[in-house]
């Protein structure tokens, strides 16, 4: 493991992937709407970065656009000097529903994209590649299940696989683990870190859960709520790695990080609620003068 | 005497050559008014543990007694909240209240059914809402009008089963303090079920883990001893929230919550660089040729 480390050290670039002046604007009737504004953000090689932001603030569309999925109105994205236009194998993209093909066992799924980027290698360094993937990611006597017979966080885990098994320049993932209840949660997250610290591939991480960015990330980019959000904070986690999670938590930083984080969050929520919020139930008001 | 007491509870399913153990010897014994939280993984068998409670399922050994008497059948004294709301969608909001009232207490006249009714729809802030019907409603609307449902039929202990798990995470904090405010007005006993240990904190006072499957039992208890009302945003900073949460979390993910098989094998991971695909994959008339130096890795694995 150490090898591998000291293998990943020397070869970090600063800017290994630039966003500058990302701009996204959809034709709306009411004129343009802007959802993403001014956004200028490099990450360096090797580096784990977290957007952290509220629902429809527009960091999942600053995902799709570095994953190729949506173009960018304005403003230009680079990664490893090249510039990136559509969606690449160079990319792996882990979503929040792990989007299988529920006909293909979990090894046919990962083989799937391996296929095609290894297509000069032999067809048994191929399933060595896959195998190798689904059994770090713990799924060693589950390789041949559908997604169908396999739980929930399961599938997220082949969903993992799939992505690294391609050796992407870039990891990008957006709310990997929103859908799994909080234990799986801490569970995947751990599998995450595993993988990650062996390649040392650098990620774009999308999330709202503060204790997973805290975990996970170098570096935490607060968002500011949308339209036009941008950039508003920047946190660095000074935590050690390889981290453990009970030892995270007990840094001194840990929980003062976490309420920094949560405390933008609150007033980005609130600052939105300023413009007339529908209330669901009304006597939310009431209750709280009932409880005081 | 404790109020609801479990002792050597276990509980299979399957037939004899097929028998998956869920629950292993599990003892629990809570006091009356007490608010407890029961934190485990999902699968680990958390339902069935309430189902136990609730007279739902029968343990295959052990005993689950109410006041001392032996829990056999499910009855109104034990009030149940399921994930799924389970409302019955033809009824408006006050008909299904009405119908665990009508059920409880046959005895009572209309009016007083139907203050009961009110009464309950009140404590949960459903009153404007009372002629809606369920599917007219958000999924926390729908959850307070299972709480009302449950709450109206005055049973001696509230079980609840992940509530607040199919909700968002706002609506979730709503309701976390809408429950503590109503355990604090009647002090009824409280059973929480939950996947979510901030949950458990946020509301409990005692939190009890419970372990991984299969053969899943309840790990040491710990009391929350944070004053009320418990405010999110200070939590952070307060000495009592990080001492429990390190608790509970390290009793999950550590050895005794989380049984895990590991194995060692030899895995070959290629070292192959993956293939621009935008080249041409011949290059006058050759194929590429990949670079390649296998490496053979000795990795621990976990079983799932």
């Amino acid at each position: 493991m150490n090898e591998l480390i000291a293998m990943a050290a020397p070869r970090t670039r600063r800017n290994y992937l630039e966003l500058s002046q990302l701009n996204k604007t959809y034709p709306s009737p009411k004129g343009p709407a802007v959802i993403v504004n001014d956004f200028n953000l490099d990450i360096a090689e090797g580096e784990f970065v977290t957007l952290i932001g509220h629902s429809g603030c527009g960091k999942s569309t600053v995902l799709s656009m570095v994953a190729g999925l949506t173009d960018a109105t304005a403003g230009g994205l680079v990664l490893a000097g090249k510039e990136l236009t559509g969606p690449g194998p160079d990319r792996g993209v882990v979503f929040q529903s792990p989007s299988l093909l529920p006909w293909l066992t979990a090894r046919e799924n990962v083989m799937l994209g391996v296929d095609q980027v290894f297509y000069t290698a032999t067809k048994s360094e191929r399933l060595q590649i896959a195998e190798y993937y689904l059994s770090v990611v713990g799924l060693v006597d589950a390789m041949d299940k559908r997604p169908a017979e396999l739980s929930q966080g399961m599938r997220q885990r082949v969903g993992i696989a799939r992505a690294f098994a391609l050796s992407p320049k870039m990891l990008l993932l957006d709310e990997p683990f929103g859908m799994l209840d909080s234990l799986t949660r801490y569970e995947l997250q751990a599998v995450l870190l595993d993988l990650w610290r062996r390649q040392r591939t650098t990620a774009l991480m999308v999330t709202h859960d503060v204790d997973e960015a805290l975990y996970l990330s170098d570096r935490i980019v607060c968002m500011t709520d949308g339209p036009e959000a941008e950039v508003g904070d920047i946190v660095e986690v000074p935590f050690p790695r390889p981290r453990d999670r009970v030892a995270v938590m007990e840094h001194p930083e840990y929980y003062r990080l976490r309420e920094r984080l949560i405390e933008f969050l609150e007033i980005h929520a609130h600052h939105k609620r300023r413009v007339p919020f529908p209330k669901p139930a009304g006597p939310e008001s009431e209750s709280k003068a009932t409880a005081a | 005497m404790p109020f609801l007491e479990l002792k050597n509870v276990s509980k299979s399913y399957g037939t004899a050559d097929k028998k998956t153990e869920v629950l292993r010897d599990v003892n629990l014994s809570i006091e009356e008014g007490e608010f407890v939280a029961i934190v485990g993984y999902s699968g680990a068998g958390k339902t069935t543990l309430i189902s136990m409670i609730a007279g739902l399922l029968k343990p295959d050994t052990g005993t689950v007694k109410l006041r001392g008497e032996l829990i056999t059948e499910p009855s109104p004294e034990r009030g149940m909240v399921f994930q799924n709301y389970s409302l019955l969608p033809w009824l408006t909001v006050a008909e299904n209240v009405a119908l665990a009232v009508d059920q409880v207490f046959p005895q009572w006249t209309a009016d007083q059914r139907r203050a009961q009714v009110d009464k309950y729809l009140a404590m949960v802030n459903l009153t404007p809402a009372r002629g809606k019907l369920p599917r007219e409603l958000s999924g926390g609307m729908r959850q307070r009008v299972s709480v009302a449902r449950a709450l109206a039929a005055e049973p001696k202990i509230l079980l609840l089963d992940e509530p607040l798990g199919a909700l968002d995470a706002l609506t979730r904090a709503t309701l976390q303090d809408e429950i503590v405010r109503i355990w604090e007005q009647d002090r009824r006993t409280i059973v929480l079920i939950t996947n979510d240990v901030d949950e458990g904190i946020m509301t409990a006072a005692r939190i009890i883990p419970l372990s991984a499957g299969p053969g899943a039992t309840l790990g040491p208890s710990v009391a929350v001893d944070i004053a009320r009302p418990r405010d999110r945003k200070t939590l952070n900073s307060n000495p009592d929230f990080k001492h429990v949460r390190k608790q509970v979390i390290s009793y999950l993910l550590g050895p005794g919550g989380r049984q895990k098989t590991m194995v060692k094998r030899k895995l070959t991971l290629p070292d192959l660089l993956p293939e621009d695909l935008n080249q041409p994959r011949t290059l006058f008339g050759a194929t590429r040729q990949p670079r390649r130096r296998s490496e053979e890795k000795l990795e621990s694995l976990e079983i799932a």
